[in-house]
């Protein structure tokens, strides 16, 4: 055996991803523009994509990178949404900032949850979540104050505040839903370049030997889902104000959680791009069985069991493998050799990536 | 004395949740899966039961000749043909299929029979109640079901501790690997487990369809008893699941009588404290 | 007549190369021992040949059938029996439960629950006992009497000696003859190479995933074994 090389680089970036962020600026600028280039229907579609990915992106930090899998998700959502009803109804904090404490009370309520669900593991903490989820959707339902099981509706003078015109409230809605999608994906990305990228990968590949490296699993796991409760919490809190009325069968169903685990399984689990791919397949699918009903769902589901048992790394899984490419590079290569340090590649030089 | 009725409502109907507990707890046992169609199972079994009693006719409780066996086939296929594809160490396959699967077949119930509600008529049965004397009154179908509970639970642990199939189901249970050098084909002892859970479940869900409404979408619902009966008894203990199902029950019919909507709220809180102060269940028989 | 014979069988632990062309054979009534230090392929050795592991079918032939890649259900049903490392008794089940469901693929023969008793005397004390209440070397004869159940033809036995006590070992070993006498064919891997070479007829030393000596007890010497064993 050869002696380890003294000198190495730890590198980030790959082509790919350097060209891919100049083309996802010029499609950020497209689409802050869309209040002026597309109409209505295009900014609501545009803004229903923006939320979807952040929830899929935050389930995916979860499942895909933490290991958590978490079949109840949906519990944020509610918990954000009607934390912006209370902030913004009853409170009377103006909207836009009701969305951010929105959101931090739905991870404060994260921590107490956290350290009940995290007494069960695998496949029960994910039915766990469930349970929890339920709990919170009957609480509220048995609170006459918000509506008790019918609900309630934002006060118009609330609506307004929003914006004055309904132009101006959809514009305001749209870049604020853009804002948010485009916050996950990045908030993923930087949590994934970090230290605390890599205890994460560390974590999901073996619990037991991360603790022995001293990596502390509960505390990381416990931040982990807190994180994903605020993005949820946010989205949550930014799909009710879009629509202005809320209910606990609406806001608690566990249909956000079936959706998202399409999404995420559909475009790829355990990568950023997946969940971006498995959006857009999702509209599309929508669109396409709209009229359908419940053959949208069977198809749906079918889908998804096809692509588990079949291609489990998702379509972008499968591209990614196939051709190498990584748009958002948390990869992390390590190039060995004297000539590493200061200069770019070397065709002698081994490649050890994680 | 009104109590007392209550506890003892709950008690009987902890029955039933047992038995739904049951088949998840068989099937984890065996092979480490939690089937998050479960529920849903349970609801497609009752609606074959009703399939079964709009055409020829017969009382419920016969039709449970036809819709046992007929579940036992549906969980041999569908462990062979689809489920046994999912395992092998990581969890996200297995969750996410049978995830998919439940969804699939809530949607599909609805598109076959509607979200009505549905429920079987038993000639009275459902209505009966016996006097114990001293003012005390048990509904005679809850008995009956408490009694089937007892009975099956029981055959399920002769099973389990004094044939040669139990003894298999136990090996693979703790050693999967060691089992096949025994000569025990895991694909076929998987699918048989699978087949005998949902046994069991169907004849659950006869009675649950006598005993209740249901309409396609009360699956999950099920579920998650099923789920909470498991874990507040303990896992790998048949008798506590039974002793889960009746806390479950206990709880819920005391949380009715407080306030209705409180119900099934009563019993996730009382699941919940559970898990808090004694995670690993009342009587806990394996390591989890 | 050849019972068990590979033809350059490899074998992976996923990108990992565990064997690199082992051939082997053992004769019908045959007893031979494979020796070798940790790693060097023993184990991974008898994991191939009874089905746990993956390989081309003629790259194993019993009784001059392929059997390559067979699953192990399928390969303890055709009558080889391995007695794993580490024993890997099932703690849920008591001693009976342990014996009785080796002879879980029904295949016929001299071995019976009662003959198992006989050859173990102290495991009849102990039938209605959970598994992992027995001392090392009573779960030992606990393994090996399952293993008889199946009443194989060729009996693989993995490391039997591990964790035991001399006396222990050797009270073990004693047993040997009376399997030998029913016509049973034995693979033994054992690191305690003085009891090896007293029970073999041949023998086989392994290194680093070959074959590095073979030869019969008497045949070779104390310098040629450290020599393969070490592989300097």
């Amino acid at each position: 055996m050869t002696a380890l090389p003294q000198a190495y680089r730890v590198e980030r970036g790959t082509r790919l991803s350097r060209l891919g962020a100049l083309g996802g600026a010029g499609l950020l600028a497209l689409l802050v523009a869309m209040p002026w280039i597309g109409d209505s229907s295009d900014m609501r579609i545009i803004g229903e994509i923006a939320y979807y990915l952040a929830l899929a992106q935050m389930w995916n930090l979860l499942a895909g990178y933490a290991g958590l899998v978490s079949v109840g998700q949906q519990a944020f959502v509610g918990l954000g949404a009607y934390a912006l009803f209370v902030f913004a109804a009853v409170l009377g904090v103006p909207p836009l900032p009701a969305l951010l404490l929105a959101a931090l009370a739905a991870a404060v309520i994260a921590i107490p949850t956290a350290f009940v669900v995290f007494r069960l593991r695998g496949a029960y903490f994910a039915i766990g979540t469930w349970v929890v989820a339920e709990v919170y959707r009957l609480l509220f339902a048995q609170t006459s104050s918000l509506g008790g099981g019918s609900g309630m509706s934002l006060p118009a003078a609330i609506v307004r505040s929003i914006g004055e015109s309904r132009a101006e409230r959809e514009m305001v809605v749209y870049w604020v839903a853009l804002a948010i999608g485009v916050a996950a994906v990045a908030l993923v990305y930087l949590l994934l370049r970090s230290r605390h990228g890599l205890a994460l990968t560390a974590i999901r590949d073996s619990e037991v030997a991360s603790e022995s490296l001293g990596v502390d699993n509960f505390k990381t796991k416990l931040s982990i889902y807190v994180a994903a409760a605020f993005g949820t919490g946010l989205a949550g809190a930014l799909i009710y104000l879009q629509k202005l009325r809320i209910s606990p069968d609406a806001a608690f169903n566990i249909g956000w959680t079936a959706d998202i685990i399409f999404i995420v399984v559909i475009g790829g689990i355990g990568t950023i791009e997946g969940p971006i791919l498995g959006v857009l397949v999702f509209f599309v699918l929508r669109e396409l069985l709209a009229d359908y009903g419940t053959w949208y769902m069977i198809v749906l589901g079918a889908v998804a069991v096809a692509v588990m048992l079949k291609a489990p790394q998702g379509a972008w899984g499968l591209v990614a493998e196939r051709f190498d490419l990584h748009f958002f590079p948390v990869q992390r290569r390590l190039r060995l050799g004297e000539k590493a340090a200061g200069t770019r590649q070397a065709p002698t030089q081994k490649e050890v990536t994680s | 004395m009104e109590w007392l009725d209550t506890v003892i409502q709950g008690v009987l109907i902890g029955g039933l949740y047992a038995l739904f507990a049951t088949g998840l707890s068989l099937i984890f046992g065996v092979m480490r899966l939690v089937n998050i169609a479960h529920g849903d199972l349970i609801v497609l079994a009752a609606y074959l039961a009703l399939v079964a009693v709009d055409a020829t006719g017969i009382h419920p409780l016969l039709a449970l000749l036809i819709v046992v066996p007929l579940m036992f086939g549906v969980g041999y296929a569908l462990q062979r043909g689809l489920l046994n594809f999912t395992l092998g160490g990581d969890i996200l396959p297995p969750l996410l299929v049978t995830f998919g699967i439940s969804i699939i077949i809530q949607n599909a119930l609805l598109e076959i029979f509607s979200p009505d509600s549905r429920r079987l008529q038993a000639a009275g049965l459902e209505t009966a109640s016996i006097h114990l004397g001293g003012g005390l009154a048990v509904g005679t179908f809850p008995l009956i079901i408490f009694l089937a509970a007892l009975a099956i639970i029981g055959l399920m642990q002769l099973l389990f501790y004094r044939t040669k199939l139990g003894r298999a189901f136990r090996a693979t249970s703790d050693d999967q690997e060691t089992a096949r050098l025994m000569g025990i084909d895991n694909r076929h002892l998987f699918a048989l487990a699978m087949a005998v859970a949902l046994a069991v479940v169907a004849v659950a869900s006869v009675f649950l369809a006598v005993y209740t409404n249901f309409d396609p979408t009360i699956g999950p619902g099920r579920l998650l008893y099923a789920f909470e009966a498991v874990i507040v008894g303990g896992l790998g203990s048949l008798w506590g699941t039974l002793a889960g199902g009746v806390i479950l029950g206990v709880a819920q019919s005391i949380g009715a009588k407080i306030d209705p909507g409180w119900q099934i709220l009563a019993g996730h809180l009382a699941f919940l404290a559970v898990l808090v102060l004694r995670p690993q269940g009342l009587f806990p028989r394996m390591a989890s | 007549m050849t019972l068990l014979a590979t033809h350059g069988l490899t074998a992976y632990y996923g990108d990992f190369q565990a064997l690199f062309g082992i051939d082997f054979s053992v004769g019908a009534g045959e007893t031979v021992a494979i020796i070798g230090a940790n790693g060097a392929g023993k184990s991974t050795f008898l994991r191939t040949v009874v089905g746990l592991l993956q390989a081309p079918p003629a790259s194993v032939e019993f009784d001059g059938a392929p059997i390559g890649g067979r699953p192990a259900n399928d390969v303890v049903r055709l009558g080889i029996a391995l007695v794993p490392e580490g024993r890997r008794l099932f703690p849920s089940l008591t001693v009976e439960e342990n014996l009785r469901i080796g002879g879980h693929g029904g295949r016929p023969g001299p071995w019976s629950l009662e003959r198992v008793y006989e050859l173990f005397p102290v495991l009849k004390e102990r039938r209605a006992q959970p598994a992992p209440s027995l001392s090392g070397g009573q779960q030992q004869m606990v393994a090996l009497g399952r293993a008889l159940m199946s009443n194989p033809r060729l009996l693989l036995c993995d490391e039997i000696s591990l964790g035991l006590a001399p006396l222990v070992i050797r009270d073990i070993y004693k047993i040997v003859p009376a399997i030998v006498q029913e016509g049973t064919t034995l693979v033994v891997v054992e690191q305690d190479i003085n009891q090896a070479l007293a029970v073999a007829d041949r023998v086989y030393c392994f290194q680093e995933g070959r074959v590095s000596l073979e030869g019969a007890p008497g045949r070779v010497t104390r310098d040629q074994i450290k020599a393969a064993y070490f592989g300097v």
